[in-house]
């Protein structure tokens, strides 16, 4: 039980410090960095290594954004078992649905209450 | 190339407004106004921008007693897009105006026009400068703030800042500017825009070089050098080319930067202060009031620009840097 927290503080950071060297030393921009990670869970899930490392590391391993590109393989083979070639397409957002849409209704309740600042205030 | 005044126009006053960030600069007791807000009470940074301009403007003719009917030249320019900002500042101020882009270097260029208008008759009195605002450059150049992009140490950090003076013809109380370079475009194939010192240190070296060649002068026969905003890395970088070259080390001390001192050793300021409106401010207080007091006989002020815009570098462009010089004296 202890140990998944250790486990969990462990991969997350290990992620979090690929990021960071992608933007310090690849010189990526932000923009950059968050789909590579996106495409090397997505990758990962597809040789079948991102479960067992969920499995290991729990939220060090869904909550980085590599994660999402896990989810998106995830239900994208998931729903190609079901309904073949279309399922690659209807799959893909079925597991991740949950995720967009709450940045998309999160956003938006943010976008109504705070004004964008700058340095000073 | 340089450029010889034979009427060595001068520099009759001085008006600099910078934002709520900028009183922690070591230049703030120079400036005239420091505003608490950045926006300048207006809807957009770029409309404070805009504001901040006008205020300069007006602080400068009230300064020297002058009206804007009594100015025949407006020349500047700012870092935003299409310079808005300055364009839109010269229709409230009303005055004949040219904008001028050379980046970070505006500050220089616009005095060196300023001064050949003199020289030529064709102006009694001009206003020349540069300005920047953080928040709208940042948003230009790299991503808006409030987006919390992370910024490596080699950044630099963009002065909310607005410089201008008043050039007329040669008065004996006043410093005046004897000679100019004009700065080749350099390129050194630098291509992070993340790094700005590196890139403009081999511009501003040139121009330097080039000045006290085709001036017959030595570095010792100045009493400060200084650049524009290279920072503390682009600083280093110029005197290790200085030294390489056969300058003194010794003699070295009298090379500073405005961008390396702007925030004094503050790290969260990166690598130190850049911007149009930095070298315009500093150049246009401190260096003017200085000169005024006597305590600086001869200065060369060496303002640095980097030509880049974002659609060049996200398409892999290199950066190419000039650096404006004028060398001001006083009695």
């Amino acid at each position: 039980m202890v140990m998944t927290f250790v486990f969990a503080f462990i991969v997350g950071g290990i992620i979090c410090v690929i990021g960071q060297l992608l933007m310090d030393v690849g010189n990526l921009t932000p923009a950059h960095t968050l789909s590579t990670l996106v495409v090397v869970g997505a990758i990962l899930d597809g040789m079948g290594l991102y479960e067992p490392l969920i499995h290991f590391a729990g939220a060090g391993a869904t909550v980085p954004i590599t994660s999402f590109g896990n989810s998106l393989t995830h239900g994208a083979l998931a729903e190609a078992e079901k309904h073949g070639l279309v399922g690659v397409l209807t799959g893909m957002f079925e597991v991740t649905s949950s995720g967009i849409s709450a940045a998309i209704v999160f956003g938006f309740i943010g976008a109504l209450i705070f004004k964008p600042k700058g340095n000073v205030d | 190339m340089v450029i010889v005044f034979q009427s060595k126009p001068s520099f009759l006053a001085g008006g600099v407004v910078a934002g709520p960030l900028e009183k922690r600069s070591v230049f703030s007791q120079y400036f005239d106004t420091i505003y608490d807000d950045e926006r300048w009470k207006m809807e957009t940074n770029e409309q404070g921008h805009r504001k901040m301009i006008q205020e300069a403007c007006e602080i400068l003719m009230k300064k020297s007693g002058v009206n804007n009917l009594e100015i025949d030249f407006f020349l500047g320019g700012d870092l935003v897009n299409q310079m808005t900002p300055t364009n839109f500042a010269a229709r409230e101020l009303a005055i004949s105006f040219i904008g001028l882009f050379s980046a970070c270097a505006t500050s220089v260029s616009s005095v060196i026009v300023a001064s050949l208008l003199t020289e030529l008759g064709a102006s009694n009195l001009s206003i020349a400068g540069a300005s920047s605002q953080h928040n709208a450059i940042e948003r230009q150049f790299r991503y808006p703030v409030n987006y919390g992009a992370q910024k490596p140490q080699t950044a630099q950090w963009t002065v909310t800042a607005a410089g201008f003076a008043l050039i007329g013809k040669h008065r004996e109380e006043c410093p005046c500017i004897e000679a100019a370079t004009i700065g080749k475009v350099i390129d050194y194939g630098m291509d992070d825009p993340f790094h700005m010192g590196a890139a403009m240190a081999p511009a501003a070296f040139q121009t330097i070089q080039s000045h006290l060649e085709q001036r017959n002068q030595q570095f010792y026969n100045y009493d400060l050098i200084l650049t524009g905003d290279l920072g503390q890395l682009g600083l280093k970088l110029l005197k290790g080319m200085l030294v390489e070259n056969g300058v003194k080390k010794e003699e070295l001390t009298l090379l500073r930067d405005a961008g390396a001192e702007f925030y004094g050793q503050d790290e969260a300021f990166q690598s130190g202060a850049s911007g149009a409106g930095c070298s315009a401010a500093v150049f246009f207080s401190y260096i003017i009031q200085q000169l005024r007091a006597g305590s600086y006989k001869r200065v060369l002020l060496v303002a640095t620009g980097a030509l880049l815009s974002p659609l060049s570098y996200q398409q892999g462009e290199t950066i190419p840097c000039t650096a404006h010089a004028i060398e001001i004296t006083m009695k």
